[in-house]
């Protein structure tokens, strides 16, 4: 049995370098990607979580399940959405480097 | 049972006229704006006839209460309209002689350029004035007191384009705010002592405590006093009504002659029975009254602008009115306020004619002559000045009789009031003559009158001093013409009600049975006069008393009114000798008393005085203690500081949004780490338990 211990830092671990390539990366793909890592990170983590309380209540809970169905929904949408804008606002301006797409300022 | 006389419709008429003319008046041709004029005055009038036709049959005091208007608590004030025998002679003298003003207006203003700007405030006034009238609590006769005070601004500012007309009409009102503070103060006084604003509750009470004499009373008489002495030009407030000449003739005519400066002797009248309880605010009328009457007379007599000698006349009349309500003689002071308004609408109004005829032209010293030139309006001004001058049997002789008969037989009075009234009968008479031979009589003193000019004749002063050698063929000056009928109509109604309009109180001295008096009686007499109580039970020990002084004194009524009649022949025969068989005279003696010439010539220098007293340190106050250092330096300072730092501080943050999407989510990151480390260390908990 593996304890819970190794997923939550396994989840840890990969948001911490889903957040640090968001941070450190231009392309605004990679950033892209990193977020999907964030989210799966999260995921995980739920994963275990649900295990974890299953196992401690003494019959199935499902709730954690519930939740990384509902992130992937949602991260399938935003995919398409924000894989939408990316190629618009590459024809528009022919770049993918974040630092100079910041037009949405004072 | 009272029949459903709708007097609430009397004041909506006109203001339904307002709407009207003021609204949609500039694209009506000008038939149509006199037509709802016209009848906008005319409805009320036709009104007013028919409720006179009831008025036996009615149970009085009879009231319309339309609503409430204002509820807080145990008080309140509601739209309610009473109608007694005051209330029906002022509905009266302002729907009639208001219609015929309208009338005249029609010709006067002709060929003005604000003619429905002219009718819709003329309707307007007439509304405020009759809620003024009918009103039945003092909430809503003060609405109509400060409406007509507007009405009045707007209509001296009709020429708004001049500086001095504009400043006239300001003066009119700033010097009225002060006044309508004494009422305001009345007011405030009368609910702290009574709860109620309403006549009837206010006087039932105060009837049914004989106790209270003076105290209270009085301060809220005072106030009343200081509000009326705003509106109805009293020293020493009197200041506006002269220069409240700047309007139109016609607007002098109803609003600074006949109707609205007279509402404060109504208001006198009609709160009779809170004077009637403090001898010292009665003694406060009736002195400044009369110090009124007095000086404003003597300022009379050296003005040379016609419509100015009328102004200081309409001062010195109403100080008359006064006079007789601060003798308690409040029939006299309404009969007075009555006969004036046809005598002195009818000066105002001929004077108007005189100044339509000239082109415009106000200043006495270059008229004269235009007896035979403007016959119908010199016989209708001669009706009226014999009238104010106090000839029998006109108008003003019944009315000033009355007034100053009342004063010498009053114990609020007495003989040095009455001596001085005498005198300003006098003088009154000799101005008045003064104007009539300066106007009428002599040869003409103009000098330049062109025909053509009448066309576009604007009516206004000309600012130019015209020379006054008269050349040969100017002296007839072909320009001067009499008015056509749609004035000189009113002039005839009102002369003939100068001549015939005393009757109506013709005193008992002279076989006359007072009718007037007796008719208001119900209204104003004089109740629990604490003096006259006083003086009874002194002399005579008797409770039967107060009936018994008018009755044995007819003799002394004759040979008071011989008096009069004698001081206004006097007046009369001085005036002629002055400006008629020796017109170089008035000359010398101005040079011959130049001090005392000079000291009525600039009008005691009150206007001066009050200039340096309480203008210049109010216009101190307001240029530099108020605009530069409160609104400048506090008010602009404090929202310019709170505008200038909340728009630092938002530059400082808005660099935060820098518009890059890794800036952002290095500070989420950075913030989300920081409240997770929170939350797991315990920080706060951790602080505060240290």
């Amino acid at each position: 049995m593996v304890p819970i211990a190794c997923y939550l830092v396994l989840g840890a671990i990969l948001f911490s370098i889903g957040v640090a390539a968001f941070l450190i990366k231009r392309n605004i793909i990679t950033v892209f990607l990193s977020i999907e890592l964030m989210l799966n990170a999260v995921n995980l983590t739920f994963v275990a979580f649900s295990r974890r309380w299953s196992q401690v209540s003494g019959h199935l809970q499902v709730n954690g399940q519930l939740f990384v169905f509902f992130v992937m929904v949602v991260a399938a949408a935003e995919a398409a959405v924000g894989l939408a804008i990316i190629i618009a606002v590459f024809r528009a301006r022919n770049t993918l480097n974040v630092d100079s797409i910041d037009l949405m300022k004072l | 049972m009272n029949a459903d006389l709708h007097l609430w419709l009397i004041p909506l008429v006109p203001f339904a006229g307002f709407l009207v003319n003021g609204l949609l008046g500039r694209r009506f041709p000008k038939a149509l704006v006199t037509t709802v004029a016209l009848m906008a005055s005319l409805i009320p009038a036709l009104q007013v006839a028919v409720i006179v036709t009831k008025f036996s049959s009615l149970t009085l005091p009879y009231g319309e209460n339309l609503g409430a208007w204002i509820r807080s608590g145990a008080f309140h004030a509601d739209f309610s309209f009473q109608l007694d025998q005051l209330t029906l002679v002022m509905l009266c003298v302002v729907t009639g002689v208001g219609f015929l003003i309208h009338i005249y207006s029609v010709g006067y203003m002709a060929e003005e350029d604000g003619y429905w700007r002219f009718f819709a405030y003329m309707n307007l006034f007439l509304f405020f004035m009759l809620t003024l009238v009918l009103a039945e609590n003092f909430l809503l006769m003060f609405v109509g007191w400060e409406g007509v005070g507007l009405a009045s601004y707007l209509l001296i500012g009709f020429w708004f384009t001049r500086d001095s007309a504009a400043n006239a009409g300001k003066k009119a009102f700033i010097v009225n705010r002060i006044g309508d503070f004494g009422f305001l103060l009345a007011m405030f006084l009368l609910i702290a002592h009574f709860g109620t604003l309403s006549f009837s509750e206010v006087f039932s009470r105060i009837g049914s405590h004989p106790a209270w004499q003076g105290g209270f009373l009085t301060a809220i008489a005072l106030f009343l006093l200081l509000g009326a002495t705003g509106k109805s030009a009293q020293i020493p407030l009197y200041v506006w009504l002269p220069d409240a000449m700047e309007g139109p003739t016609p607007v002098s005519a109803l609003i600074h002659a006949a109707t609205m400066v007279t509402a404060g002797v109504y208001m006198i009248a009609r709160t009779h029975v809170i004077f009637d309880r403090s001898p010292f605010a009665l003694g406060a009328v009736a002195i400044i009254g009369l110090a009124t009457a007095f000086f404003a007379a003597t300022i009379g007599i050296v003005q040379t602008d016609i419509k100015r000698v009328l102004a200081y006349s309409t001062v010195s009349q109403l100080g008359y009115m006064f006079l007789g309500c601060g003798v308690a003689a409040y029939s006299a002071g309404i009969f007075h306020l009555v006969t004036h308004a046809f005598f002195k609408a009818l000066l105002f109004l001929a004077a108007g004619s005189v100044i339509h005829a000239l082109s415009g032209e106000q200043d006495m010293r270059v008229m004269g002559g235009l007896r035979t030139k403007i016959p119908v309006t010199f016989w209708t001004m001669t009706a009226a000045v014999f009238a104010i001058s106090g000839f029998p049997p006109l108008a003003g002789f019944v009315s000033k009789d009355e007034i100053l008969y009342q004063t010498f037989v009053s114990p609020n009075g007495g003989k040095i009031l009455w001596a001085v009234g005498l005198i300003t009968a006098g003088l009154t008479s000799f101005y008045m003559f003064r104007l009539w031979y300066l106007t009428f009589f002599g040869e003409s003193r103009a000098a330049v009158n062109d025909a053509d000019e009448h066309g576009a004749a604007v009516h206004a002063r000309s600012d130019t001093k015209l020379v006054l050698e008269a050349e040969p063929q100017s002296g007839h000056s072909h320009g001067v013409h009499e008015s056509p009928w749609v004035m000189l109509g009113p002039l005839v109604i009102l002369a003939i009600l100068s001549i015939i309009g005393g009757w109506m109180g013709w005193p008992e001295g002279l076989g006359g049975n007072n009718w007037f008096s007796h008719f208001l009686e119900p209204a104003v007499k004089a109740v629990h006069l604490p003096y006259e109580q006083a003086a009874v039970a002194l002399a005579t020990g008797a409770a039967n008393a107060p009936n018994a002084s008018p009755a044995g004194n007819k003799q002394l009524e004759l040979l008071l009114a011989l008096c009069s009649v004698l001081v206004a022949l006097a007046g009369w025969f001085v005036a002629h000798v002055m400006y008629f068989a020796k017109p170089e005279l008035p000359a010398k003696m101005a040079a011959q008393v130049s001090a005392l010439y000079a000291l009525l010539r600039n009008k005691y220098w009150v206007d001066e005085l009050y200039g340096v007293v309480i203008v210049t340190p109010v216009l101190f106050v307001a240029r530099w203690l108020l605009a530069v250092l409160v609104e400048r330096g506090i008010i602009d300072g404090g929202t310019l500081t709170a505008g200038y730092t909340a728009q630092g501080l938002g530059a400082l943050v808005a660099r935060i949004q820098s518009g890059n999407i890794r800036s952002y989510a290095g500070w989420l990151a950075l913030f989300a780490a920081i409240v997770l480390a929170v939350s797991y260390f315990g920080w706060t908990a951790h602080l505060l338990a240290r």
